[in-house]
């Protein structure tokens, strides 16, 4: 046969935002990587909204960034505008928000792909997964049971245990979660992957990021089209493929708006929506005086009752609403239709008008997604004020896809039962570009990780949001495309997008993702913090007259006993800059910082200040220690049953005293530890009780 | 949450009136807070310097404000065991209370007061498991134990809870849930929903809410928050004279009592002490086949009580022939303890034991020994010393008695409730030092979870399902 026939280290399967990251984080681990996509010229393409960021998945970026991935410093390079949302409250909960120049975004992502050692680009449909059954340890099982016989078989047979142990030992040669998990129950292993022209690509790891690609299929009211979005091919025959393997497809929705012609949009109707005056880059590795430009606007302006009647009148005509539709879509991204049927009882809807570029005229109609057909969106957008002489480009329209239930993934993003295929973004059930991309690394790190026989990445919900991302997708029946929101972390004082360097640099660091350079950059930052915290906690300040004159002048209580500066701080009313004048000792700790070895510039200003940054985690942790602490205490609590590891394999079957429900549940999901057990549904702390004491009498066994 | 290192608590043996209570502390701090309110006869501590495995006689005392304003609550033999000799390998401290249930229970509010936390059913037994006191053979004993415990107990919760008490929680709980997702969706979707001038909305919401939950605990105080007692419901067809014998039994009028079939609509509940055994009554309506919704509804409600209810007494109006009616009520009773009143005996008898009998057996109930018969008459308040000592009998043969989760349930409640009332003290806190909002939140959750533990209902996805329900995001 005469094809074409290659042999790599790991394939990507898709180059949207997901796929991205995943073959630049193979690639730079040194594995020879191939990436996969439809349509070259679509690489980390923005099809829906024009920004990256937002509430909370501001914080996935910067932790993204902290790991090693791109999409920060990619959006660094061609954002048009710039906004920290939420400054009036609390540290915890501000978040970037950048628009970006789309076309110039995915040029400079591509260029970052074709610039990088050890990656291929190539446009293919991929059609085919190549796998193999891998020879199993309990060939004699039936195949619904095939895990728990493993299970049974290491209880009742010694010798059975000592060789399966052995096997293991070949194919594992890693550290900590995976040394006591061993993740068994793999069934098959995948091998390669067939393109649509017959080329085969045979390789040792496979990561399906498909996005909305798979069986698409976009409606905009009676016309309907099988296409991915904008109009791309559409990849129509994987599906087949993967259903062979054994894995479970669904089907999901979303939308998107139109895009106006921004030449007949009046303006003078609508509000000017300005960016930040002082932009903070997204990346911790971009200089931030880098990112001081000019920044372009958006427009706010409001539907109206007229826009609400055409809507209602034209219901029937809606895919949703007619029944064509048979995705579930986001509850939290909800077409204009929706709204309208949904709050009936509110006048009017917000409209966001964003630039989709600089080069370009085409304007996103942010807030009215939408699956009406064609006439009546015109005569629906023609209602909102500014928008009344419209003329679209592109209309809005509700695409459909295959896609997966995550719960078929271990926390590492691979799949439970096949070795070696990987999976991230929007085909895991999610939406956003920010949460692909966050599962692209992580899959592609951990892709990387098997194949060198290293430790796992898998962060768990006290270390940042990427771990309560791939936790809830993992772990939960989610019934649509899951969307990051900040009030899905328990422990989100302790995961700010202000720290994530702090939390996570280390890590991509022992990965191999951050340079020394940037990990240097991390451990004098870390000083300067504990240095200063450590001074103004030790300061004190006496009773007398010049310092109750200070806190009188700022409205503060006076001292009844001496009090340290970092006291002060904790006061509302008072902060780091203000105590300034009482502060006698900082000039001369200023100086000690300066003359410090290997001290980073870029903390200390021109005139030998600490930079905000620095300041900045100093005042938090001061501020909010008594918050902090608290919930570091919760967090404790929440590792304890976290650090419970339970064999992937365990027969549940064997486990006395589970409930009913309990054990079903349990034997779907397999979790990897008690924690990750106590957050499925239907399995109660009672259950995780009789579990725990279960494992406890097995590992003394 | 569950953790394995704090200092529990819990009464450890059954509670009955007569006897000894143990309440047993286990933890590192068992012997501090063990300390704090015990002691001698002179009023000095003396936990601290007791040895293990030994015993001691002491007071429990109740601080007050000033020392010396000490009030003793009981007198008590105190066991010490040092960790790990001891039951559970921990520090364990048990006090041995000499003044019936009420004061047992006192002793151990006090002991979770200065510290300790309630135990959850089974967590001695499962801690002793943990810190290798229980070999391994006995695991499995602990698995079933902490399972048939735990719903025991969640049954209790649940149950025991009053109606009007769980709907007041329950609403609390929407009340909370929803300014939690009023706050989550503005910090998710600022440009959308706004929080402007909240937080005076919010600091008025908190007082309310704290004002219910005290209001709340000091029921729970007088013991009046779960039906204590055993759950007595009487049965019976329209007219059998139900509502007569329960105001034989209360000695008052208290049920509106008429010649007309199907008078007591709904049913009523009356708390009585008879021969110091505590019941609590509960009048249903009329059983028979109707087309009244009203009345269909108390048919319901009576069917509901009976599967709840430790006995129940079955009014029979003996002047009348047994009908479906007859045959619809013996299939609530089923195997449940039961005694027959056979009502109405000074008119003419046209219903006999036998013929009860026979229809049960007919049924597919055939322990007799379940069911006591005795021939009364309402209206001429003949057969009460009877029922009363065939009550008794019961009650001291063991056939029917009074749950001991029942207690236990009310302090868990009482504990919830004081976590919910200073979570929502914290809130208060937070708005009063101008902490940014979303601060509010984290102590709004933990409110909204301890109303949850009282329920027995988990936080899950609600706060997700609120927000997306409730607000209207944007994009």
């Amino acid at each position: 046969m005469s094809e074409i026939r290659e042999k790599v280290d790991v394939c990507v399967v898709g180059a949207g935002h997901a796929g991205c990251e995943a073959a630049l984080a193979c690639a730079r681990l040194g594995l020879e990587t191939v990436i996969f996509t439809v349509s070259v010229d679509s690489i980390a393409l923005m099809p829906c909204n024009p920004n990256v960021g937002g509430s909370s998945k501001g914080h996935l970026v910067r932790e993204l960034d902290a790991l090693g991935g791109e999409m920060g410093k990619n959006i660094d390079k061609t954002f048009i505008q710039s906004k920290m949302l939420n400054v009036s409250k609390g540290p915890a909960v501000h978040s970037l928000r950048a628009q970006a120049d789309k076309a110039e975004y995915s040029r400079a992502m591509r260029k970052v792909l074709e610039g990088q050692e050890h990656l291929t680009i190539k446009q293919a449909e991929v059609c085919e997964l190549l796998w193999e059954n891998l020879p199993n340890q309990n060939s004699n099982c039936k195949d619904n049971n095939e895990n728990d016989c493993v299970m049974n078989a290491q209880i009742n047979d010694e010798d059975n245990k000592s060789i399966q142990n052995n096997n293991h030992k070949e194919s594992y040669n890693k550290k900590s979660y995976q040394e006591e998990n061993q993740f068994l129950g793999f069934e098959k292993k995948v091998i390669g992957v067939k393109t649509f022209t017959g080329a085969i690509y045979e390789c040792r790891a496979v990561i399906l990021c498909t996005g909305t690609y798979l069986r698409a299929r976009c409606l905009c009211g009676e016309a309907i089209t099988y296409t991915g979005p904008n109009g791309l091919q559409a990849a129509t025959h994987l599906t087949e493929s993967l259903k062979n393997m054994g894995i479970e497809l669904r089907r999901f929705k979303t939308g998107t708006p139109a895009r106006m012609d921004g030449r007949t949009i009046d303006y003078s109707k609508m509000e000017e929506q300005f960016g930040d005056e002082r932009i903070v880059p997204f990346s911790f590795s971009t200089d931030p005086e880098s990112v001081q430009k000019e920044q372009a606007s958006c427009w706010l302006t409001y539907t109206n009752q007229a826009t609400h009647d055409i809507i209602r009148a034209n219901l029937d005509r809606s895919p949703i609403y007619a029944g064509i539709i048979e995705g579930t879509g986001p509850r939290y991204c909800p077409s204009i239709e929706d709204k309208v049927v949904k709050f009936a009882e509110k006048e009017r809807h917000q409209v966001f008008l964003e630039p989709e570029g600089l080069h370009t005229h085409e304007m996103y109609v942010g807030g009215m997604s939408s699956s009406l057909p064609e006439d009546v969106q015109l005569a629906m957008y023609r209602t909102v004020p500014g928008l009344e002489h419209c003329k679209i480009v592109r209309n809005a329209y509700a695409i459909e896809y295959d896609c997966i239930n995550a719960k078929q993934l271990y926390p590492s993003l691979e799949f439970k039962k096949i070795k070696g295929l990987f999976a991230g973004g929007q085909f895991n059930g999610s939406s956003g570009y920010e949460e692909a991309a966050c599962q692209g690394l992580v899959a592609g790190i951990n892709a990387a990780m098997e194949l060198q026989g290293r430790e796992f990445l898998v962060m768990d919900r006290s270390e940042s949001y990427i771990g309560v991302l791939i936790d809830d997708l993992v772990t939960k029946d989610n019934r649509e495309p899951y969307r990051m929101m900040t009030s899905r972390a328990e422990y989100r004082l302790l995961l700010r997008q202000d720290n994530a360097d702090r939390r996570l640099r280390k890590k991509g660091y022992e990965i191999g993702l951050i340079s020394e350079d940037e990990y240097q950059d991390l451990l004098c930052k870390e000083k300067l913090i504990d240095l200063e915290i450590s001074r103004l906690k030790e300061t004190k300040v006496g009773a007398n007259k010049e310092i109750q004159s200070f806190l009188e002048r700022n409205e503060s209580m006076s001292l009844k006993t001496a009090a340290s500066l970092a006291e002060l701080i904790c006061r509302p009313e008072l902060d780091y800059a203000k105590i300034e004048e009482i502060d006698t000792g900082r000039a001369e700790a200023y100086a000690s910082y300066c003359s410090m070895e290997n001290v980073r510039s870029k903390y200390l200003t021109a005139d030998g200040k600490l930079s905000k940054e620095i300041i900045d985690q100093v005042e938090i942790e001061i501020k909010y220690e008594g918050y902090i602490v608290r919930q570091k205490r919760q967090v404790e609590q929440y590792k304890k049953l976290e650090k419970k590891l339970i064999p992937t394999d365990l027969n549940y079957d064997e486990v006395p005293s589970l409930r009913l429900e309990a054990r079903q549940k349990l034997k779907e999901f397999r979790p990897v530890s008690l924690g990750q057990a106590s957050r499925i549904s239907g399995v109660s702390p009672a259950d995780v009780s009789v579990l725990h004491i279960y494992l406890e009498r097995h590992k003394n066994n | 949450m569950e953790m394995l290192n704090d200092t529990i608590a819990a009464i450890a043996t059954a509670l009955s009136d007569s006897g000894i209570g143990i309440v047993r502390i286990s933890g590192n701090q068992a012997l501090e807070i063990a300390d704090s309110i015990l002691r001698t006869k002179s009023g000095k501590k003396f936990i601290h310097t007791a040895k293990s495995h030994t015993i001691h006689y002491g007071f429990v005392v109740e601080n007050k404000v000033e020392p010396e304003s000490m009030k003793i609550i009981d007198e008590v033999m105190v066991s010490v065991f040092h960790a790990p000799k001891s039951y559970t390998k921990e520090d364990v401290v048990e006090i041995n209370c000499h003044g019936g249930v009420l004061v047992t229970k006192k002793v151990l509010e006090l002991v979770l007061h200065a510290g300790a936390r309630l135990a959850q059913p089974g967590e001695f037994t499962k801690r002793a498991f943990f810190n290798g006191r229980i070999d391994l053979a006995e695991a499995e004993a602990v698995m079933d134990l902490i399972h048939s415990k735990n719903e025991l107990a969640l049954k209790a919760s649940t149950a025991q809870l009053r109606g009007d008490l769980s709907d007041k929680i329950r609403s609390m709980r929407e009340e909370i849930l929803y300014e939690i997702a009023f706050i989550e969706s503005a910090l998710d979707d600022p440009e959308h929903i706004s929080l402007d001038g909240y937080q005076d909305r919010l600091k008025e919401k908190c007082n309310q809410l704290i004002d219910e939950v005290q209001k709340l605990l000091d029921t729970a105080d007088h013991g009046k928050m779960i039906k204590e007692g055993i759950s007595t419901v009487i049965l019976g067809k329209p007219n059998a004279g139900k509502s007569s014998l329960l105001n034989m039994i209360l000695g008052q009028e208290r049920a509106i009592v008429t010649d007309i079939a199907g008078t007591t609509r709904d049913a009523l509940e009356e708390y009585v002490n008879l021969r110091g055994i505590h019941l609590n009554v509960i009048d249903t309506a009329g059983i028979r086949d109707t087309e009244d919704i009203v009345e269909k509804i108390g048919v319901e409600k009576a069917r509901k009580y009976a599967t709840d209810a430790d006995l129940i007494l079955y009014v029979v109006d003996t002047s009348v022939e047994l009908d479906e009616n007859d045959r619809e009520i013996l299939s609530m009773i089923g195997d449940k303890k039961t005694i027959f009143l056979l009502n109405k005996s000074d008119l003419e008898q046209k219903v006999s034991e036998n013929e009860i009998y026979a229809l049960l057996s007919k049924l597919g109930f055939q322990h007799k020994e379940t069911y006591s018969m005795i021939s009364t008459s309402a209206a001429f308040g003949k057969g009460l010393e009877e029922l009363e000592a065939e009550i008794e009998k019961l009650f001291f043969h063991g056939d029917i008695k009074q749950n001991d989760q029942i207690m236990i349930t009310n302090l868990r409640h009482k504990e919830e409730l004081g976590n919910v009332k200073s979570s929502l003290l914290l809130v208060k806190q937070s708005l009063e030092d101008g902490m940014p909002e979303d601060f509010y939140s984290i102590d709004l959750m933990q409110a909204y979870a301890s109303l949850g533990n009282i329920l027995g209902e988990e936080v899950g996805d609600d706060l997700v399902e609120e927000i997306f329900s409730k607000f209207c995001m944007g994009k």
